[in-house]
C-alpha cells in the first residue's frame, strides 16, 4: 500500500513551481513535516515538509522541472511507518535544537548541513516530539527514529495555544499522560510567558501568520501592550520570504563591506550628452546600465566574487557565466531579477533588458526565469538619496554592490579645489571566500572602470 | 428600485444559508464583521434543516415510536395496530420543527446583525458577486465564505423524468405511503429513508451495488443494523445495479443486473449527494474545483484565492452538518485574524437507522490497511443492564487505542443511541484522552454509555 504525495496549493493563487532540490533519497525514512523537496515559485523559495511519517517508495520530480499543483512529488510506503520505530516513553531525552536537521522548524541552512554531513545525527524523540529526522540519514538513521503516527497528541485549546504562541507542536516536549501535549508544556516550549493579546483587528489579508523560519529561537517578546496598544499585522509571503533569506546570509556568511567614493564625473557627462539621443532609440539612460558593465568586466578579472562557496564540501563553486541581480523596490517588497550574460552584452541592451525586468517586476509579472540564477547583485539606492548603505548579500552569492547617491563634493586635484561628481559604493562580500585586500582590488577594479568610461567601451 | 442600481459593500459575503454557512455568517458578526448571507431560497438552514438531517430525523423518531409501539407486545404491552394520519404527521414535521427551527435561525441572524439576501450568488470577481433572482443586486466583499453545500446524485444513465422517481428531498416530503418502495443504495440515506417507510407500511426492497450496506463502515458495526434491516424490509440485494427504469402505468419497473426484476409504486435514489459549485461563477476567481467539483481549502479553509473561503459538502467528504459548522467558524476565525484552524482529529458520524451506528476516529479496518499496530476492545450489550432494561440488547461498543501511549484513536458504537453515546468517543479522540482516562471516569449506573467504559477496563486488563 503506498501513499502518493502532490504538490500542494502554494497559496497566491500559484499553480505551480520549480523543483530545486529533492531533500529525500528513495528509501529514506522520514518523519512527518521533515522537509521533503525545495520548490521555488515565481515569489519564494519554499521547502515542502513531508505531510506524513514514512518510508520514500518513490521519487517522481527531478530539480528543475517544472510541476503543476497536483502533480505527484513522492510515494510513500505505508508499511515502514511499522518498522520505522515506536515512539519511547513518556519524557525522552530532548534533541538539541542546534542537531542537524530539526524536523519541523528548520532552517534551509540546517538542512544543508545535515545533508552534507549526512552523520545521521538524528537520534530517537518520543511520540510527541517531532519523530524520524532527516532523510539522509538513511536507513539507519531511520531505525532509531521514532515515526509518530497521526496528530500530535493535544487537546482543541492547547492545539489552539500553540498556534497562538507561534509554537511548533511536534517540537514540544509533551508531559502528559499518554505523550499529550499540555498547556503547561506549550507555554515552557514558547519561552514561558504567555503574551495575551488581543485578537487583531480583522486583517486585509487574512493570511494567518505564522513563525518565520530562523536559525536560533529568538527570545521571547515583552508584552507591548502594558504600555500601550498594538496591532498585529501577519506578514506578506513576499516579506516573509525577504526576512527569511536576509536572517540566513546575516546569521551564516561573515559580512565584510568595502567603501569608496568613484569619480563619475566623466561618466555623467557621457550619460547626459546621450540623454537625447537614448530617449530617441526609446531608450533612458541611466547609471545602473553602466554599473552592470563595469561589475561584469570585474568580476572577470576577479572570478572568486562571481561564486558560491558550498560548505558542505569545502569547494567554491566559481561560475563561468555572468548573471547580474539588481535589486528592485516594489510596493510588496524587495525583488531581485535577473539579467544573464552581462559580460556578453552591448551597454544599450543591458539598458533596454533592465527596463523592460524592473516594469515586469514592479506589476508582478516576472516569470520564475527573471528571478534565479544571479551571481552577484547590485542595489543601487541613489534615488532615495542617502550617503551610504551596508547592504546584506543576496545568499548564496559571495558578494553585492551598493551605491548611493552622486553628489557634486568639492575634491582637491593638483593643489586647486574642483568640482567633482562622486558616488559612493559599498561593496560587501563573503570573509569566508575573500580578504579585505582581495575585496578593495576588486571594488577598484569596478571604480576604474567607472572613473574612466573608455575603459567600459573597450572592455578592458 | 432599478436593477443593478444596489451595490451592497460588507467585510464577508456567505454564500448559501446552510450550517456552514450560518455558522460562518453569526461567527463573523460576533467578532465585528459586517456579514451578508445569499441563499437562494433567502433562509438559513440549509438542506440539513430543510430537506435532510432534521426532517429525517423527525420521520426517523415516528418510526421509533412505531417500532417500539410493537415491540412493546413481547414486554406485555399492547397498543394495537398503528394507524398513521399523513396530514397531521406532515404539519408536525414541518411546522413544529422545521419551521421552529428556521424562525430561531431567522431570530438569531436578526439579533447579530446578518443580512439574509434572496437569490443566487455569480461571483464576478474576487471582490464582488451578483444577486440573480428576485433581490437582484451586487454584494462588494472583502471576503467570501463558499457555504453552497451539496445535492442529491442522480443515478448515473438511469435518468427518467417521473414524479414516483424520488431523491431523498422528495422522499422526505412525504407524498404518500407507496404500497412498494424501491430504494437504490444501501448507504446512510437509503437505510435511514428505507427504515422510514418501512415502518410506516411501505414493502422496501432496497439495492445496493456492493457486498454489504454501510460501505467503508466497521462490519461488526454494520451486523446489528444488518439484521434489523433483513427483518424491516421485504427483500435486500446486495451486489447487485439497476440496469433500466420505466414507467408502467402508474407504476415504475425495475430492472436489475441480476434478474428478477420488479415492480414499484415509488423509487427512492439514494447514490449519494454531490458537491454544489458550479454556475457560482467561480470561473472568475482563482478559486478551482477539482476533478469531482469539490473545491480544496486548506486547514484555515483558504481556497486558491486570498479572498474567498470555502466550507462544508462543496469542499469535500465527510459531507456532514456538524463539520461544516465547525470548518464555518474556522474561516470565520481566521478571517477574524484568530489562530484558528480546522485542525480537528475526528468528524463523528452517525447512522440514524435502528439500531443507531456511530463512529469517530480511527477504525479497526483503517488500521489495518495502514499497518498499524492497535489495541481493540469490544463490549457487546448483551451483558449491559441498561439494554437489558431496554429489552435491546443489540448493540456493541467498540474502543480502538494506541497499544503505547493507551491513547483513544477511535470508537465505534451501534444500538439505540449511539448517536448521542459517540459524543464521549469524539472527545475522548479528539482531546488525546487514554484508556485509562475513561476507566478512571464515573460513569452513571445503569446507562448504555457504561459500556465505553468497561471496554476500556477491559484494555486495560489486557494491558496491565
Amino acid at each position: 500500500m503506498s501513499r502518493p504525495f502532490a504538490l500542494p496549493d502554494l497559496g497566491e493563487g500559484l499553480t505551480e513551481a520549480e523543483i530545486v532540490k529533492v531533500l529525500v533519497r528513495e528509501g529514506d525514512v522520514i518523519a512527518e513535516d521533515a522537509p521533503l523537496i525545495e520548490v521555488e515559485t515565481d515569489k519564494a523559495t519554499v521547502e515542502i515538509p513531508s505531510p506524513f511519517s514514512g518510508r520514500v517508495s518513490g521519487i517522481h520530480v527531478q530539480p528543475g522541472q517544472t510541476v503543476k499543483v497536483g502533480h505527484v512529488l513522492v510515494t510513500f510506503d505505508d508499511a515502514a511507518v511499522v518498522t520505522a520505530g515506536r515512539g519511547g516513553p513518556a519524557s525522552p531525552p530532548r534533541r538539541e535544537p542546534a542537531v542537524a536537521a530539526d524536523a519541523s522548524p528548520s532552517s534551509r541552512a540546517a538542512i544543508t548541513q545535515g545533508r552534507g554531513t549526512a552523520s545521521g545525527t538524528v537520534t530517537g524523540s518520543s511520540g510527541a516530539s517531532s519523530g524520524a529526522g532527516a532523510g539522509s540519514a538513511g536507513a539507519s538513521g531511520g531505525a532509531d527514529g521514532a515515526g509518530r503516527v497521526g496528530p500530535v497528541p493535544a487537546t482543541p485549546a492547547t492545539r489552539r495555544l500553540a498556534r497562538e504562541l507561534g509554537v511548533d507542536l511536534g517540537s514540544v516536549r509533551a508531559t502528559g499522560p499518554g505523550g499529550r501535549v499540555t498547556d503547561d508544556d506549550v507555554r515552557a516550549a514558547s519561552g514561558g510567558t504567555e503574551p495575551r493579546t488581543a485578537p487583531a483587528p480583522a486583517a486585509e489579508h487574512a493570511a494567518p501568520a505564522k513563525p518565520l523560519k530562523t536559525l536560533g529561537a529568538e527570545p521571547v517578546l515583552p508584552r507591548f501592550e502594558q504600555w500601550g496598544p498594538v496591532e498585529r499585522q501577519p506578514l506578506s509571503h513576499l516579506r516573509r520570504t525577504i526576512a527569511e533569506r536576509m536572517t540566513l546570509s546575516a546569521t551564516v556568511v561573515p559580512h565584510v563591506t568595502h567603501f569608496d567614493r568613484v569619480d563619475v564625473t566623466e561618466l555623467d557627462a557621457i550619460i547626459r550628452r546621450n540623454v537625447e539621443a537614448a530617449r530617441e532609440r526609446g531608450l533612458v539612460l541611466t547609471l545602473t546600465s553602466f554599473l552592470l558593465k563595469a561589475a561584469a568586466l570585474a568580476l572577470r578579472e576577479h572570478p572568486t566574487f562571481n561564486a558560491s562557496l558550498d560548505a558542505a564540501a569545502g569547494e567554491l563553486i566559481v561560475k563561468r557565466y555572468c548573471h547580474l541581480g539588481v535589486a528592485v523596490a516594489t510596493e510588496r517588497g524587495l525583488i531581485v531579477p535577473v539579467i544573464r550574460d552581462v559580460d556578453k552584452k552591448p551597454l544599450v541592451e543591458l539598458q533596454r533588458e533592465l527596463a523592460g525586468l524592473a516594469q515586469r517586476v514592479r506589476e508582478g509579472k516576472a516569470t520564475l526565469e527573471d528571478l534565479r540564477g544571479g551571481t552577484f547583485t547590485i542595489t543601487n539606492l541613489g534615488a532615495l538619496g542617502g550617503t551610504g548603505a551596508i547592504p546584506i548579500i543576496n545568499y548564496p552569492e559571495v558578494a553585492i554592490l551598493g551605491v548611493s547617491r552622486a553628489r557634486e563634493e568639492p575634491v582637491v586635484q593638483d593643489g586647486r579645489i574642483v568640482p567633482r561628481k562622486l558616488l559612493p559604493i559599498s561593496l560587501t562580500f563573503d570573509h569566508r571566500v575573500a580578504d579585505g585586500a582581495d575585496g578593495a582590488r576588486f571594488a577598484a577594479a569596478i571604480v576604474r572602470r567607472l572613473e574612466r568610461p573608455e575603459q567600459l567601451l573597450l572592455e578592458w | 428600485m432599478v436593477m443593478g442600481d444596489l451595490v451592497v459593500e460588507v467585510d464577508v459575503a456567505v454564500v448559501g444559508g446552510g450550517p456552514g454557512g450560518y455558522s460562518a455568517a453569526f461567527r463573523c458578526a460576533e467578532l465585528g464583521l459586517e456579514t451578508v448571507v445569499v441563499d437562494s431560497g433567502k433562509r438559513l438552514g440549509g438542506a440539513c434543516l430543510w430537506e435532510g438531517c432534521i426532517p429525517s430525523k423527525a420521520l426517523l423518531h415516528v418510526a421509533a415510536l412505531i417500532e417500539d409501539a410493537e415491540r412493546a407486545r413481547d414486554l406485555g404491552v399492547d397498543f394495537g395496530e398503528p394507524r398513521v394520519a399523513l396530514d397531521p404527521l406532515r404539519k408536525w414535521k414541518d411546522e413544529r420543527v422545521v419551521g421552529r427551527l428556521a424562525r430561531g435561525l431567522a431570530a438569531l441572524a436578526k439579533t447579530r446583525g446578518v443580512e439574509v439576501i434572496g437569490g443566487r450568488a455569480v461571483f464576478e470577481s474576487s471582490r464582488e458577486l451578483r444577486v440573480e433572482g428576485e433581490e437582484p443586486q451586487k454584494v462588494r466583499f472583502k471576503h467570501a465564505i463558499v457555504a453552497t453545500g451539496s445535492a442529491p446524485a442522480a443515478l448515473p444513465g438511469l435518468a427518467l423524468a417521473s414524479d414516483r422517481v424520488m431523491d431523498s428531498t422528495a422522499a422526505l416530503e412525504l407524498a404518500d405511503i407507496p404500497e412498494r418502495l424501491l430504494v437504490i443504495g444501501g448507504g446512510y440515506i437509503g437505510l435511514e429513508l428505507g427504515q422510514v417507510y418501512a415502518a410506516l407500511g411501505s414493502a422496501v426492497t432496497l439495492v445496493e451495488m456492493t457486498d454489504g450496506l454501510l460501505p467503508g463502515v466497521d462490519r461488526a458495526l454494520v451486523q446489528p443494523l444488518a439484521r434489523r434491516c433483513e427483518k424491516l424490509f421485504d427483500k435486500i440485494r446486495l451486489g447487485t445495479k439497476v440496469t433500466s427504469l420505466a414507467e408502467k402505468g402508474s407504476a415504475i419497473e425495475a430492472r436489475f443486473d441480476g434478474g428478477d426484476d420488479g415492480v414499484f409504486d415509488r423509487v427512492l435514489v439514494a447514490v449519494g449527494r454531490r458537491p454544489a459549485s458550479a454556475g457560482l461563477g467561480l470561473e472568475n476567481t482563482r478559486v478551482n474545483p477539482d476533478a469531482r467539483s469539490f473545491i480544496t481549502v486548506d486547514d484555515r479553509c483558504r481556497t486558491a484565492d486570498r479572498a474567498i473561503y470555502a466550507v462544508g459538502d462543496v469542499t469535500g467528504e465527510p459531507m456532514l452538518a456538524h463539520r461544516a459548522m465547525r470548518q464555518g467558524k474556522v474561516a470565520a476565525e481566521v478571517i477574524g485574524g484568530r489562530p484558528s484552524a480546522f485542525d480537528n482529529v475526528v468528524v463523528p458520524a452517525v447512522v440514524f437507522t435502528d439500531p443507531e451506528v456511530a463512529w469517530c476516529g480511527l477504525t479497526e479496518f483503517e488500521a489495518a490497511r495502514a499497518g498499524r499496530a492497535v489495541r481493540v476492545a469490544k463490549r457487546e450489550w448483551a451483558a449491559a443492564g441498561r439494554a437489558l432494561t431496554l429489552g435491546r440488547t443489540d448493540g456493541l461498543t467498540k474502543l480502538i487505542a494506541d497499544p503505547d501511549s493507551g491513547r483513544v484513536l477511535g470508537v465505534g458504537i451501534v444500538g439505540p443511541g449511539a448517536g448521542e453515546l459517540i459524543a464521549e468517543g469524539a472527545l475522548a479522540v479528539e482531546a488525546a484522552l487514554t484508556v485509562e482516562d475513561l476507566a478512571a471516569t464515573i460513569h452513571t449506573h445503569p446507562t448504555l454509555s457504561e459500556t465505553l467504559m468497561e471496554a476500556a477496563e477491559s484494555l486495560l486488563r489486557q494491558g496491565g
